[in-house]
């Protein structure tokens, strides 16, 4: 514990690097995602075929996704960026698609027949309803990012897993607390504050 | 480059039957233990309402952690190597099997339960005869997650000295050649995709022919 | 067969007993209706007697035992259970979903195919056509039908069935019913059958018992029910068309005056019940209806007049 009071910057500059690659992978692929699940949702055989993607890439395992990338892209935050983003859009792809198919056939139908346009249909009905779905999506992105992030160290990304790795090679265990335990705590962090927004808007959306 | 991926590989087979065999056998021997643990625990924790609640929580919790902070915590506490890749493995294999075994049983629609306990059937012949075989489905697509969780998993168990296909593709990126990554990324990928086509047919497989 | 003495049940949660002392015995052979307004006890009262739901106190007799202290587990065994939503075992065959019990007490694979086909037959079910279906396949009174086939498997002298015919449309419903009246003709099982349905109870019960808030109200034939309802309660359960109730218990035959009388170009069947004749005369606007038999020969002549007497013979205290 003396070894985390002398070293909390390295922490914490590990913790915010972190952060910000994780935001800005989710920020891309949410932005990306939006767009490519409208799109899917109206496209019965767009979404099945997104379905059958998001399967088969999910189960490519972290390590050799990065290891794939460095010819590609070769090492550093883009390389890590990338993956996430590639694994994020898959996810919430499929859930914005899904979010929208859900919502009741008979509100839309009474959306249409205000008078509604496409463009307002979308953003006033369907978009709002979807929402619980879509965070629920957002949810298991936030928490596979901010894993791979965790590995990206690896691949000289920065983040939390630096201090993991140094610690395993230096055979200095706090190092390795502190990676790990940060890393773990993030991930708890944001996976309940995602669940508790995503509680919050089913109930809006039942009342 | 992936024929020179292909030539080291058949350079070296001894190399990587091992590397694949320990990457298999831990897989599998995690997988194996944590359904031990979470199957028998989930049917337990499926009759208690407010167990079942708490289990799941947990379990839901031990889901968001970082792989490599699981394996990499099991370091300072167990050592390097083969054993401490296991119990990291398996702790990371625990969740899906366990929430998936507890949301299976509970899912069963209570009126088919009333009246198997009203016909006469004890809570054993109620769990073997109805709550497993309706529950397996669910089971299984428990299993086939943590499979795959487990088999991405393996990869980062390099890093603690568990063996495994990541040898290759730390080797690669620590000496930038390519081809040595390749041998150890492409294989896994396979491997990872194979096992949750297993998993899904063993799934199809044993879900009962009435619930089709 | 079936008694039931100073039996309570009171949940936890809750101001008063479910179930308040209920006393009642069922005699072997009859369908006992417990019928009365939400929450009055009588899925309670049905569930303790196969000890799905422990009594806190009073006794239960089936057959002369006291079931409150046997292994529940043997008990149901030995008795029929029928459930609203019925809880068919989906991933089970029709055959299999009927052999559950039969299997549980080690019967042999022969008998239990055998009365597996048996049962099919006898609740008019195509043996070699539904033994292999699952039940997804089936439609809900088909459910229903399998479900009474089900607990008929080990030919339990009991049965309990809790408003088995509710989920199902009224039409088949009314099927169900008669085939369940045409089984207990040739079965003779006895009976606790609990429902919402007033004309259900009638039709069903061969003794109904009117429960209000765990307490036995009024215990007696349907006849008597509806002729001398014990008290106003009673009275507003049945319904203010309890004289047409009453009447739809009555058959033509027996009131049929075989003297030589008005004849009338209106004729009625000899089991078409009073209901129907008031009806008849109403509708074609005539006083009174000649009475046929099976085979269309005249048995007598039946007037409104003849009608209202049935109903005064009925209560001595006339009714409204």
């Amino acid at each position: 514990m003396s070894w985390f009071a002398r070293n909390w910057e390295q922490v914490a500059v590990a913790l915010y690097e972190h952060v910000l690659i994780a935001l800005t992978a989710l920020a891309i692929a949410a932005a990306i995602s939006l767009v490519l699940g409208v799109w899917a949702a109206r496209r019965p055989r767009v979404f099945a075929a997104t379905l059958a993607v998001t399967g088969a890439l999910y189960t490519i395992p972290t390590l050799a996704f990065l290891a794939l990338l460095i010819p590609v892209v070769g090492l550093g935050k883009a390389n890590v960026i990338i993956a996430m983003v590639a694994f994020s859009l898959v996810i919430m792809t499929r859930n914005v698609a899904t979010g929208i198919r859900d919502v009741p056939g008979d509100m839309v139908e009474a959306a249409k027949g205000m008078g509604m346009s496409a463009r307002q249909l979308l953003a006033r009905v369907e978009l709002p309803l979807a929402l619980p779905v879509i965070i629920a999506g957002l949810r298991i992105a936030a928490v596979t990012v901010i894993s791979v992030t965790t590995v990206g160290a690896y691949v000289n990304a920065g983040g939390l897993g630096t201090l993991i790795f140094d610690g395993i090679a230096t055979d200095n265990p706090p190092n390795i607390w502190a990676g790990a335990l940060t890393a773990c705590a993030l991930a708890v962090v944001a996976d309940l504050a995602l669940a508790r927004l995503e509680d919050v808007l089913r109930r809006r959306r039942r009342a | 480059m992936l024929v020179e991926a292909w030539l080291y590989l058949l350079g070296h087979p001894a190399q990587f039957a091992k590397a694949l065999g320990v990457h298999v056998s831990l897989s599998l021997s995690a997988l194996a233990l944590a359904s031990l643990i979470a199957v028998p625990a989930g049917l337990h924790f499926a009759h208690r309402r407010a167990g079942a609640l708490a289990a799941i929580n947990v379990a839901n919790i031990g889901r968001t952690l970082p792989s490599l902070a699981v394996l990499a915590l099991a370091m300072p506490l167990l050592g390097t190597g083969f054993l401490p890749s296991l119990v990291a493995l398996t702790l990371i294999a625990l969740p899906p099997v366990l929430i998936n075994t507890i949301v299976g049983v509970r899912e069963i629609d209570p009126d088919v339960i009333d009246a198997a306990r009203g016909m006469g059937m004890s809570g054993r012949d109620v769990l073997r005869r109805i709550e497993l075989p309706l529950a397996v489905p669910v089971i299984f697509a428990g299993l086939r997650t943590g499979a795959v969780q487990v088999v991405s998993g393996a990869v980062l168990a390099t890093f603690i000295g568990g063996g495994g296909l990541g040898d290759f593709i730390t080797a690669g990126i620590a000496m930038m050649a390519l081809p040595l990554m390749l041998v150890g990324a492409i294989p896994v990928t396979l491997l990872s995709i194979g096992a949750d086509a297993l998993f899904g047919a063993l799934q199809r497989q044993l879900t009962p022919r009435g619930l089709q | 067969m079936i008694g039931l003495k100073g039996l309570t049940k009171r949940f936890a949660d809750e101001a008063r007993p479910a179930v308040d002392a209920l006393t009642l015995e069922v005699a072997e052979g009859e369908t006992c209706v417990l019928i009365g307004p939400s929450g009055c006890g009588k899925t309670t009262t049905m569930r303790m007697v196969n000890r799905m739901i422990e009594p806190d106190a009073g006794s239960i007799e089936v057959a002369g035992r006291d079931v409150t202290h046997v292994d529940p587990i043997e008990l149901r065994r030995s008795i029929g259970y029928v459930i609203q939503q019925i809880g068919l075992f989906p991933h089970m065959t029709i055959g299999e979903n009927i052999a559950t019990v039969p299997r549980l007490l080690g019967w042999d694979a022969e008998r239990i195919a055998k009365r597996v086909d048996e049962l099919l037959e006898l609740v008019a079910m195509d043996p070699g056509g539904y033994r292999n279906r699952f039940p997804r396949e089936l439609s809900g009174g088909q459910r229903q039908r399998v479900g009474v086939a089900r607990a008929l498997a080990a030919d339990p002298p009991v049965m309990l069935m809790d408003e088995p015919f509710g989920a199902i449309d009224p039409i088949t419903r009314a099927r169900l019913q008669q085939e369940f009246l045409r089984i207990q003709e040739r079965l003779r099982k006895t009976v606790v059958f609990v429902t919402h349905d007033i004309d259900e109870a009638i039709r069903m019960g061969d003794r109904i018992a009117i429960l209000r808030a765990g307490r036995l109200v009024q215990y007696d034939t349907p006849e008597a029910i509806l002729a001398r309802p014990a008290e106003a309660f009673v009275e507003e359960f049945v319904g203010v068309d309890r004289v047409l109730k009453r009447l739809s218990l009555l058959m033509a035959g027996a009131y049929a005056a075989p003297d030589g009388g008005t004849l009338s170009a209106h004729t009625i069947s000899a089991s078409a019940t009073l209901r129907d004749a008031l009806t008849q005369l109403l509708v074609k606007d005539a006083e009174a209806l000649t009475v046929t038999d099976d085979a269309g020969q005249r048995i007598g002549t039946l007037s409104l007049q003849r009608i209202r007497q049935a109903i005064r013979v009925q209560s001595p205290h006339s009714p409204a």
